[in-house]
């Protein structure tokens, strides 16, 4: 770099122009990049999802009838049921479980970190750990329910997993068991936000301790209610080794997801039509929860 | 808010038993499934069938391990889990890197040498920390058929980096808006070109970030299992692969000891970092989540 600063200003040198464009040139392949393997294969799904395409992706365009297929369809149903089953009970399992937990831990508990990096570890795992390790807990014969018959409860039944009607709830217990921990330490950092002195002039008003978390401290944590189950219903909504893992969809298809459905029509059933359909309208379910969020957050940003 | 006034009064006593109890429970819910992993990994068949998931082993032996290491099947083949554990670093090793790398210039270029439209690029680029993967899945096998990649290490590096420079940018456009412009102006009006300043500027500064980004890597791309199901064939595959195929392997009697330790294996590295440096993990948990 030997050209002198005026002289760039006033007349622009090979170089200096150069320099004016290497942060462009810098960022345009991954611009490049995420054109392509983002907005490009978006758009090639959607493509697929108008195409009568089975074993490989032919172009012969049937309209909109792979998404009628799917609506038809009794075991999407299934998985977009299953999916409002499990997303609502996990977000609200995990959000209740992490804001109690984070409320207990910040009441000066001696072993805090030890007792927060305990909570936190399950995030650390693949969701395959986490779905062998609880099929094997949940296994009627060997696991919770054999332990629990062998302290002398005989009756004791706990056969969720291998029962069609209830096993979308072992994936709940699983998916909280490895995510809950994650909010409590979400809203514990929101609470060590919140500013003393309010809860000071609150204490000194006489109000209760419960009291006071209610109208108080809640209120203070809504964008971190916010964040949380924003990142929680994305989860669910990807939600597909865990169930691969757990339950493999079954028994039958009883806990097929949208995930599992998709992966299972485009690449072992050759319905690659349907599967992109099905995909398709798993980014719409993305994009409803995710516009709204952006937005918010991008009004609160100017203004903060 | 950890100014709640502690009178001793017998009431309060009791209500901070109970508050340890709570938390106590919660703790156990959490490190049971490990506890019960770790004791199932070292028994013995035959104690497994006669005793429950607590009742600890009698005759601790490392054999599930080493036979989940060498030998268990996993699918049509009998190697263990040992040589998709040395795949998974070879796939991650590359992946975490090059991402991180282009990361941290993208971050630099996004917030150090802003242009007309540099914030339209990072949210055009941010988008891609939240599709679902499904979306790209198709395309993406096709792309690689095409590129002669299909079913290899390198393909699964590509994908890999390819849908973690949005995460990575957002991490270090983040942590980069921080840093005070002054310095790099005053580099800028001494001649100073783009590289040289983040190099002598900017790179010294990012020892946080980039830890957090590469531990944010490492983790999702370690515990990735939907690419590397899509994407691999028998000899590439992750260990998060070959582990679902080990537990889904049936072949005679079900050794659940073998499944435990190969489980174990599967989540030992990530723990291993977790435990190290979990702090960073949080802060790349709550940086790359709350904003993606």
């Amino acid at each position: 770099m030997s050209e002198t600063p005026t002289r760039t200003a006033l007349r622009p040198t090979a170089s200096g122009r150069l320099q004016a464009w290497l942060p462009r040139l810098v960022l345009a392949p991954s611009v490049a990049v995420s054109l392509f393997f983002v907005y490009g294969f978006m758009l090639w799904t959607f493509v697929l999802s108008l195409t009568s395409s089975r074993m490989l992706p032919s172009y012969d365009f049937v309209g909109f009838g792979q998404y009628a297929r799917l609506m038809a369809n009794e075991r999407w149903w299934v998985a977009s049921t299953n999916l409002m089953i499990f997303g609502t009970l996990f977000i609200v399992i995990c959000l209740v479980l992490g804001a109690l937990l984070a409320m207990l831990l910040d009441q000066k508990i001696r072993q805090e970190g030890a007792l927060r990096t305990v909570y936190l570890y399950p995030m650390a795992l693949s969701f395959i750990v986490t779905g062998v390790v609880w099929k094997w807990l949940l296994n009627p014969q060997l696991g919770i329910q054999a332990m629990v018959r062998s302290w002398g409860f005989e009756s004791f039944e706990f056969d969720w997993i291998v029962d069609p009607d209830m096993a979308i709830y072992t994936l709940v217990i699983a998916a909280v068991w490895q995510a809950s921990g994650f909010v409590m330490a979400l809203f514990l950092a929101g609470l060590r936000g919140i500013d003393d002195s309010i809860i000071k002039a609150a204490q000194l008003d006489g109000a209760s301790l419960p009291r006071i978390y209610w109208r108080v401290v809640m209120p203070c944590l809504r964008p971190v209610v916010f964040s949380a189950v924003m990142i929680l219903a994305h989860i669910a909504i990807k939600s597909f080794d865990l169930v691969v893992a757990l339950t493999g969809g079954g028994p039958g298809y009883a806990t097929d997801l949208p995930a599992t459905f998709m992966y299972t029509h485009a690449f072992n059933r050759a319905q690659i039509g349907l599967g992109s359909a099905s995909a398709m309208l798993m980014l719409g379910g993305v994009l409803a929860i995710l516009i709204p969020y952006l937005y918010s957050e991008l009004r609160s940003r100017k203004h903060g | 808010m950890a100014n709640v006034i502690r009178r001793q009064t017998p009431a309060a006593r009791m209500w901070r038993g109970v508050l340890y109890a709570v938390l106590i429970i919660a703790a156990l819910f959490y490190v049971l499934p490990l506890v019960v992993m770790l004791m199932t990994s070292i028994k013995p068949l035959s104690e497994i069938s006669a005793g429950t998931l607590l009742s600890l082993p009698q005759n601790p032996t490392l054999e599930p391990w080493t036979k989940a290491w060498g030998e268990a099947c996993t699918g049509m083949r009998c190697e263990g889990v040992g040589g998709y554990f040395w795949n998974s670093f070879a796939i991650v090793i590359p992946a975490v890197l090059i991402s991180t790398a282009v990361g941290a210039l993208n971050g630099y270029a996004l917030t150090k040498w802003r242009f007309k439209g540099s914030e339209l690029v990072f949210a055009l680029m941010l988008f891609g920390c939240f599709i679902p993967f499904q979306v790209v899945l198709l395309p993406m096998a096709q792309t690689l058929g095409w590129l002669g990649l299909s079913s290899s290490r390198a393909g699964l590096i590509l994908v890999h980096v390819v849908f973690g420079i949005a995460f990575t940018t957002l991490f270090f456009r983040n942590f980069y808006v921080g840093i005070p412009n002054e310095l790099v102006s005053a580099a800028k009006l001494d001649g100073a070109g783009f590289f040289r300043i983040f190099w002598r500027i900017l790179l010294p500064v990012s020892a946080p970030i980039i830890v957090v980004s590469v531990i944010w890597q490492f983790t999702q791309i370690w515990n990735d299992f939907l690419f590397g199901v899509a994407f691999s064939a028998h000899d590439t595959q992750p260990v998060t692969v070959a582990l679902n195929n080990l537990v889904n392997t049936s072949t005679g009697v079900r050794e659940y000891n073998v499944d435990m330790a190969a489980a174990m294996i599967a989540a030992l590295p990530t723990l291993v970092v977790y435990v190290l440096a979990g702090k960073y993990f949080v802060r790349g948990l709550t940086a790359g989540s709350v904003k993606g």
